[in-house]
């Protein structure tokens, strides 16, 4: 039989070996060789998370619920897979801003903010200090099984023995004792504790063997292996109920609640945020861990069940609380060798969690609560005084023993009371409230501080009312009514059915209704207002980390100045005059610099500084502290516009750039063009020229030739020599009408032409060129007559051009007109915009094709009668560059074998416009 | 350094389907009162979807980029 003395010594004797292992991981890392560097101490560091609520409780709930115990171990795999993600992240933060806990974590993310880091601090001791109690009363509990074996076995906790002579009051100062000395050897900028987690890796090896020793004995021992195990309680009603219908099949929304909670508590607890982010020695170690740690939760649960199937056969119903079946199986088949086994890894369990929550909670006290109050109370001057690291340590230290004692006295007055059953799903409840703020700052941008705060506030608010103080009610410490009949009687505001809302477990209900107000509020809130400039710069840290990671920790703004020694001054008040100086002498080194006195003061270092500081007494306070010694011209309004300007300047730049290359493309499209049209002009010149000297050579040929003649042959007779003397007046007029027209039609294309525009009446021009024309007309029979209104309108025009272009068309329609009938009519329409004067023929017409360049130089519809052309071809050219530059028009309509119209406009004077509108 | 390569989506992945195996409905599927060597269906489907998950999570990450 085992004595209490007995177990009183190997108690202590363990924790004894826990303080040798801590003392001599400490020392290889002094010595710069640690034994914790490698991925396997880091998986077995993770498994803080099996306590003894896994190693007694998962028992004691698969034997109530089946299945039920297992999401708590299936949510932490499914996260594990995230962790390449998650966990990277929070890591890779953490290192670069000297991150040292979870309420560090969240205050730095939104905008380093006080505030923020107590409450997040206040919910956590909240929501742990009972889970820690629990811890206390498993050791209590399991020591008196062990020790009243096979008495009072009913009631797991003894009855309340004054405190000192209660073995959990020793074991909790022992914890304390280890705890301190193991947790805060010195003030580190990392908070590092390698001896800590050499002892804590060891525990989840002495926990694991312990539980699969006792879950080996049972299936292979006592039974005949799982088949012979599951066949026998099979074969028990009660027990073949739990196995059917006690499984899933029970309630899935508890089992996906659960799942929820167990994935957002392998992340936030305070205990494995130390573990996983804060003592985490390579990131490297993350990836074997994202396989190792699920396969550690596997092992330790495959024997949940049959140990609890074995302890409800071999226990007659209701003689042995099931939570103590791993030691009471091996006592009752006398393997007291066994049961100790079991006995010291439920304490290595509950131990393990009990010291590092400790350390993670008393770091967040210290440095989130107490020390941001104290630097506040002037009175104290605590930011003149020297040396402030005896300080910090005594507050971490004192911080230690009171939340232990906060464990004990919470395990002391609840006993055997409700309120420690389900306390873990109470504390993964608190925990999850952090998730919005935690999860949203690390993905998402545009989480702000108000929003994590009224977010953090209202889920914290609900599960306190919805499942600590209704935890409360039922252990009596409330009235029960608090419960019943909701709050002031109204029946809406039960606790557990808030709102009405029924059928959901108390777990689903309040995760449901605190996440519905948590993310709520926090998207809702963040969304209400512009993030400011640290909230911005914070949070692109944050997200971006894997992005940008050498530039990554380096503060985006800063501006101020400060001394080395100032610097190196400061951040010796908090972790000590050498240390400090080792840390200046490494920075420097790190900069490929040789000595601290060549150091400059300037962003990066005092960056540096404050994250060293920041490790010791949080990122908040950190900032205020240099923000004391750097005078920090704070970034002023006009210097982030500066900023905002210059970057906005540099895009304006880079859009002018392209403007101009755009216009540079655009102007070279004009060139090329230009250079088309330039050829094409070139071209026609060269054509004009060979006309002009062709339509030249025709007169002067045949002058030539009758001048030959005419001199050859002296003995004409005189009417033949006059003849040819008429034929060779008329070709050198029809040479000088021609040249004339060439220059004149030149003058007009290049603009060098004379204009003397005067008032003109079109009734007057007509009947002169009539007039002039009359004695060819008449000469050809042809019948000449005019439609012209009584009073015309002015049109301001050179009347001499306007009369070449009437007399040019006329005598056209002469030429043209070989009928025995033929008429030409001359008519003037005033239209509302212009004058349109038409002169029509019923003549031999122009054909589809003719009338298409009857208007360009020296083309000329050839007489096919006589094959001879008629004119110069360039009096149309000519009328057509008079009339457009009166900005009229000139076209033709014809039929061929009926005649043609030639039509032109001539604009009205604007007033006359007004007039005819009025 | 961990680069964030198609090793993280395919965790990401295996997470999504890890959601689906453990809840409902896929797990209401083995809640009948079929035993496996004598053992309920819905523990075996569970404790063997669990190793799978987790070989397969060790396979992402053992095994070397090509």
């Amino acid at each position: 039989m085992l004595t209490g003395a007995l177990i009183v010594v190997i108690s202590f004797l363990y924790v004894g070996l826990l303080f040798a292992i801590a003392r001599y991981g400490d020392k290889r890392a002094d010595a710069g060789r640690s034994i914790i560097a490698n991925p396997y101490i880091y998986t077995l560091s993770l498994a803080v998370y099996c306590t003894s609520w896994t190693f007694y409780g998962s028992v004691g709930r698969a034997a109530t619920s089946g299945i039920g115990f297992l999401p708590i171990y299936l949510g932490p795999t499914l996260m594990a897979a995230l962790w390449w993600y998650v966990l990277l992240k929070m890591v890779r933060i953490s290192k670069a801003h000297r991150i040292t806990s979870i309420a560090d974590f969240i205050a730095s993310r939104y905008g380093k903010s006080h505030v923020l880091g107590g409450l997040v601090t206040i919910i956590a001791v909240l929501g742990i200090v009972p889970y820690i109690a629990l811890q206390l009363k498993a050791i209590s509990a399991s020591f008196s099984t062990i020790l009243q074996y096979p008495n009072n076995l009913i009631s797991a906790a003894p009855d309340a023995l004054p405190f000192l002579q209660d073995n959990t009051f020793y074991v909790a100062m022992l914890l304390a004792v280890f705890t301190i000395l193991f947790g805060t050897r010195h003030l580190d900028a990392t908070e590092r504790h390698e001896g800590l987690v050499a002892a804590i890796a060891f525990e989840s090896i002495v926990k694991l063997v312990a539980f699969v020793a006792v879950g080996i004995f049972v299936t292979f021992g006592m039974f005949d292996g799982f088949d012979d195990l599951f066949s026998k309680a099979s074969a028990v009603p009660e027990l073949n109920a739990l196995l059917v219908q006690g499984g899933a099949a029970g309630n899935y929304m508890t089992w996906a609640s659960l799942t929820i909670l167990s994935m957002l508590a392998i992340i936030l607890l305070p205990r494995q945020f130390q573990v996983s982010v804060v003592e985490n020695v390579n990131e490297r170690h993350l990836n074997k861990a994202i396989w190792l740690f699920p396969l550690y939760l596997f092992a330790i649960n495959i024997f949940v069940l049959p140990i609890a199937l074995g302890g409800m056969m071999h226990f007659p119903a209701g003689t042995v609380d099931a939570d103590t079946f791993v030691l009471t199986l091996p006592l009752s088949e006398n393997r007291t060798w066994l049961a100790l086994l079991a006995f010291v890894g439920g304490l290595s369990a509950s131990t393990g969690m009990v010291i590092v929550e400790t350390i993670a909670l008393s770091t967040m006290v210290c440095n989130d609560l107490v020390m941001p109050i104290l630097l506040r109370l002037k009175a104290l001057r605590l930011t003149e005084r020297e040396d402030l690291s005896a300080l910090l340590i005594g507050i971490r230290r004192a911080a230690i023993v009171f939340i232990l004692a906060l464990g004990y006295v919470y395990f002391y007055l609840a006993g055997e009371a409700y309120a420690l059953v389900s306390i873990g799903l109470i504390s993964f409840s608190a925990v999850a409230q952090f998730a919005p703020a935690m999860l949203g700052g690390l993905f998402w941008k545009g989480g702000t501080r108000l929003g994590a705060l009224s977010g953090l506030s209202a889920g914290f608010l609900i599960w306190l009312y919805s499942l600590l103080l209704p935890s409360f009610a039922k252990s009596g410490w409330l009235p029960i009514t608090f419960l019943t009949e909701g709050i002031l009687g109204i029946d809406l505001l039960k606790p557990q059915q808030l709102f009405g809302l029924q059928g959901m477990d108390e777990i689903s209900h309040c995760l449901f209704w605190s996440m519905l107000a948590n993310i709520g509020l926090y998207v809702s809130v963040s969304l209400w207002r512009r993030p400011t400039a640290a909230e911005h710069s914070q949070a692109n840290l944050f997200v971006d980390v894997l992005r940008h990671v050498a530039a990554g920790s380096g503060p985006r703004f800063w501006r101020g100045s400060a001394t080395v020694a100032d610097l190196q001054t400061l951040l010796g008040r908090f972790i000590g005059p050498e240390r400090a100086s080792e840390s200046f002498a490494s920075y420097a080194r790190s900069q490929g610099i040789n000595g601290v006195d060549q150091l400059t003061a300037n962003a990066v270092l005092v960056h540096y500084v404050e994250s060293q500081i920041a490790g010791a007494i949080g990122s908040a306070s950190a900032r205020d502290m240099v923000a004391s010694v750097v005078i920090e011209e704070p970034l002023a309004l006009e210097e982030v516009m500066t900023i905002i300007d210059e970057a906005s300047q540099a895009l304006a730049y880079s859009r002018q750039l392209e403007q101009k290359s755009r216009e540079l493309e655009a102007a070279t499209n004009e060139l090329r063009s230009a250079n088309q049209r330039l050829q094409e002009l070139d071209r026609l010149k060269d054509d004009f020229i060979s006309t002009v000297t062709h339509e030249l050579r025709t007169p002067l040929t045949s002058i030539r030739a009758f001048s030959e003649i005419l001199g050859d042959n002296p003995q004409l007779e005189n009417a033949q020599r006059a003849k040819f003397l008429g034929i060779i007046t008329r070709e050198s007029e029809r040479l000088t009408r021609l040249i004339n027209q060439v220059l004149d039609l030149a003058k007009i294309e290049s603009g060098a032409a004379e204009w003397h525009p005067s008032a003109l009446d079109m009734r007057e021009v007509i009947e002169d060129a009539t007039t002039a024309l009359s004695q060819i007309y008449k000469e050809r029979g042809i019948k000449l007559t005019t439609g012209l209104p009584d009073a015309l309108p002015v049109v301001y025009a050179d009347r001499d051009r306007i009369f070449q272009v009437v007399l040019n068309l006329l005598s056209n329609a002469a030429n043209f007109c070989d009928k025995p009938d033929s008429r030409v009519h001359v008519s003037v329409i005033v239209e509302e915009t212009a004058l349109r004067i038409e002169i029509a023929d019923n003549g031999i017409g122009i054909s589809a094709n003719d009338q298409s360049f009857i208007f360009e130089k020296f083309r000329q519809v050839s007489d096919t009668t006589s094959g001879k052309p008629k004119g110069s071809g360039l009096g149309l050219a000519i009328s057509k560059e008079i009339v457009q530059h009166y900005k009229g028009r000139l076209w033709v309509v014809s039929t061929p074998g009926i005649g043609s119209t030639f039509s032109f406009t001539l604009p009205l004077p604007r007033s006359k416009l007004a007039f005819l509108a009025a | 350094m961990i680069r964030p390569t198609l090793k993280g989506q395919r965790l990401v992945a295996l997470f999504l389907l890890g959601c689906l195996l453990f809840n409902y409905p896929l797990l209401s599927l083995f809640a009948g009162d079929m035993r496996i060597w004598g053992i309920p269906l819905v523990y075996v489907y569970l404790f063997s979807a669990w190793a799978i998950l987790i070989a397969a999570m060790a396979l992402i990450i053992e095994r070397r980029d090509q």
